[in-house]
């Protein structure tokens, strides 16, 4: 399936989805949105850190000379200045080249830490951080399965800095800078539901070329970006460990108890004091009827 | 003491208590002490450190990088230092709840030991926000993150915090000579309390639920589900080793500004060393339970399975087997040896999961810069200070004269 007729279908798709959706619930745009995302196939990335530069470019961020600064070389993190990486690791199948940025958690752990709604999730499913909600206190890069948002540590009044899905480009009706630069269909974006069926098509059409895995469709919870590779992920750079389970629910119970231990203890703790109010009292009267 | 600044014309009254005030805000000689000496060159120079802070960011004065965005001033000052003022909730929960008055000598000094803990060890926590003039954000309500624990968190501290100021300010109100206040104060007293308690309770769990989602990151021989469970179990003997701790060393600095009845602290020692042997056994029950249902044993034998034994056994049962044998053979320096033992077992344990276990598997492992020290240390000289000057001037250590 090309470009073209991929756009066609989930157009198709979408429309349909939409149709229905909002004749089910109404007429409430917001309803038919589904979150997107980008689909990342390691097998076709080619290593050239057009994204890289694309996204410096697009938020004015550093933008890498990739001719001479050997960045791959070695293995890189996202940073303060750089919302995206690209590294290249040495596997069973050769050389694979691996583009690194926010995942875009369907469950984000990092906007559930956040006390001030700096960090948010989207409606259209990017995650962006707000300057003037922050207080940096950096709980978010703490509760980052990722280890994402970075911090301007030599700043006086420091951002965090992490990937947006171009989130000022989607609302144009854009791609984010780094599909629109990709120069070999590495990078597919669109709603994850259509990402999905294009990732699973590619791994049932070609079984020996690719893992039957997609990174990110059950990764805690489920992520905006995808994977799809050649070699197992832990080969590239991807924790294995990190489970199902969206990261907000590990907090879920303790959250949950707050409002109960908050008006059920002093319920218990008054109870409590007056029965040593009286015990106090009996106690009293005893001595008096003593002496 | 003045009673006079209850006089009936308020001006009068107004320009007597600013009289007051001014007179009792003066420092008081002798100034030339060892404390004083030490005291004041690490605070001088830490408001230097601080300066470079806040116009060259975090990283000029700190360790902290991408990988390790907490450090010192949270992993020892507030994680450790909120678990190290416990003290205070579990002593008015005694004396006010349970009505045990034999512990009511101690009831102000702990609570000034715990106020004064939040006001510096939590509000060092200002010192480490990127951007601290936000903080207001989540308080006064223009974002309410009520999803995020650390919200939960903020507001119990801030809470808890009136809550204490409140439990005090009876000793404020005596030191003013203003008696209707004083009575109404007291009056509100024993709800606060209960209401300090609960707020308390939470906290102290809400700050092992900080790192609940920082699985993957925090070795499993640390990272349990129940971990608010046992920050708020730790908490209750880590405050009663502090109490242990700080009442005998106050008895000793400032037995001149106490009376009888405050004096005799030692047989009240064996009573809190009691609670304090009860929660660190049902702590070391509890971790032993969650060791043996998550077959830990598996990760012992390496580093942090030693690592972890020191704390577990060293820290934890030794501390409580040795309050089991001082309160049995009534001897108080096996009790207060404990109770350092205690104490240095919870900074342990509270490092271990906020800084020493976190991201254990990476090559190159955070570790406090001398500034991140002596920004403790300049914290802690400062408490002290505050600490000094309420006690010899208020009703903290002695009853106050015309009352009661």
């Amino acid at each position: 399936m090309d470009r073209r007729s991929f756009l066609k279908t989930s157009g198709a798709i979408g429309a349909t989805l939409a149709c229905g959706k909002a004749h089910a619930a109404g007429p409430d745009p917001e309803a038919a949105r589904e979150f997107v995302g980008v689909l990342v196939d390691t097998t076709r990335c080619i290593g050239c850190r057009s994204c890289e530069v694309a996204c410096g470019k697009a938020n004015s961020m550093l933008v890498p000379d990739v001719e001479n600064d050997g960045a791959l070389e070695k293995e890189r993190s996202t940073s303060e200045k750089q919302w995206t990486v690209v590294n290249r690791y040495k596997t069973t199948k050769g050389d694979v080249f691996v583009k690194k940025q926010c995942m875009h958690c369907w469950q984000p752990g990092c906007t559930a830490a956040c006390l001030t709604n700096a960090m948010f999730k989207t409606r259209e499913g990017p995650v962006i951080w707000r300057a003037d909600k922050c207080m940096g206190c950096r709980y978010c890069m703490v509760s980052c399965p990722f280890n994402i948002p970075k911090f301007e540590y030599n700043e006086w009044n420091p951002d965090i800095q992490k990937c947006t899905m171009c989130y000022s480009r989607l609302q144009e009706e854009k791609s984010p800078a780094c599909v629109s630069a990709c120069p070999s269909d590495a990078l597919m974006f669109g709603p994850k539901r259509d990402l999905m069926e294009i990732a699973r098509v590619r791994i049932y059409n070609h079984p020996t070329q690719y893992v039957r895995h997609i990174y990110g469709e059950h990764e805690v919870g489920g992520t905006g970006w995808l994977y799809l590779s050649a070699v197992p992920f832990e080969q590239i750079g991807f924790r294995a460990d990190l489970g199902t389970t969206p990261y907000p629910e590990y907090t879920k119970e303790f959250l949950y108890s707050v409002p109960i231990l908050d008006f059920g203890l002093p319920t218990l703790l008054v109870g409590l004091k007056l029965l040593t109010d009286q015990v106090a009292r009996k106690d009293h009267d005893s001595e008096d009827g003593e002496v | 003491m003045s009673t006079t600044a209850t006089a009936l014309s308020p001006s009068n009254g107004a320009s007597r208590l600013l009289r007051f005030l001014l007179d009792e805000l003066k420092p008081r000689p002798p100034f030339f002490t060892p404390f004083n000496l030490i005291s004041v060159p690490i605070v001088l120079v830490g408001l230097v450190i601080l300066a470079i802070r806040f116009t060259q960011g975090l990283g000029s004065v700190t360790n902290l990088n991408q990988d390790f965005p907490w450090g010192f001033w949270i992993g020892f000052d507030v994680v450790t230092g909120v678990a190290l003022a416990g003290g205070a909730y579990v002593v008015t929960f005694v004396v006010y709840v349970l009505k045990v008055e034999r512990y009511h000598p101690i009831v102000r000094v702990t609570v000034l030991n715990g106020f004064l803990a939040y006001v510096f060890y939590a509000g060092g926590l200002v010192l480490d926000l990127g951007k601290p003039w936000h903080i207001i954000n989540p308080i006064i309500g223009n974002s309410f993150g009520y999803n995020s624990v650390l919200f939960l968190v903020a507001w119990h501290f801030v809470l808890y915090m009136v809550a204490e100021f409140i439990e005090f300010s009876p000793a404020i109100a005596e030191w003013m000579g203003a008696r209707r206040l004083r009575r109404f104060l007291q009056s509100i007293t024993v709800g606060t309390v209960i209401a300090g308690f609960t707020i308390s309770t939470l906290h102290q769990a809400g700050l092992g639920a900080l790192f609940l989602m920082a699985k993957g990151k925090i070795h499993p021989l640390w990272y349990t589900e129940f971990m608010p469970v046992l920050f708020f179990v730790s908490s209750i003997f880590a405050g009663l080793s502090m109490v242990i701790v700080e009442g005998t060393l106050s008895h000793r600095v400032l037995k001149d500004h106490m009376d009888e009845e405050h004096g005799a602290f030692d047989k009240l020692i064996f009573g809190l060393a009691r609670g304090a042997a009860l929660s660190l056994f049902a702590y070391y029950f509890f971790k032993s339970l969650i060791f043996i249902h998550e077959h830990h044993w598996n990760l012992m034998g390496d580093f942090w399975g030693n690592w972890y034994l020191l704390e577990i056994l060293g820290l934890t049962l030794v501390p409580c087997v040795m309050f089991a044998y001082g309160i049995r053979h009534r001897s108080l320096g096996v009790v207060r040896a404990a109770a350092v033992l205690a104490i240095l077992g919870v900074i342990l344990n509270r490092l271990n999961i906020s800084v020493i276990t976190f991201n254990w598997f990476l090559p190159n492992h955070y570790y406090p810069s001398w500034q991140e020290l002596w920004i403790t240390a300049m914290i802690i000289c400062c408490e002290i200070w505050v600490f000094r000057f309420v006690v010899t001037r208020m009703p903290v250590l002695r009853k106050a004269r015309d009352f009661d």
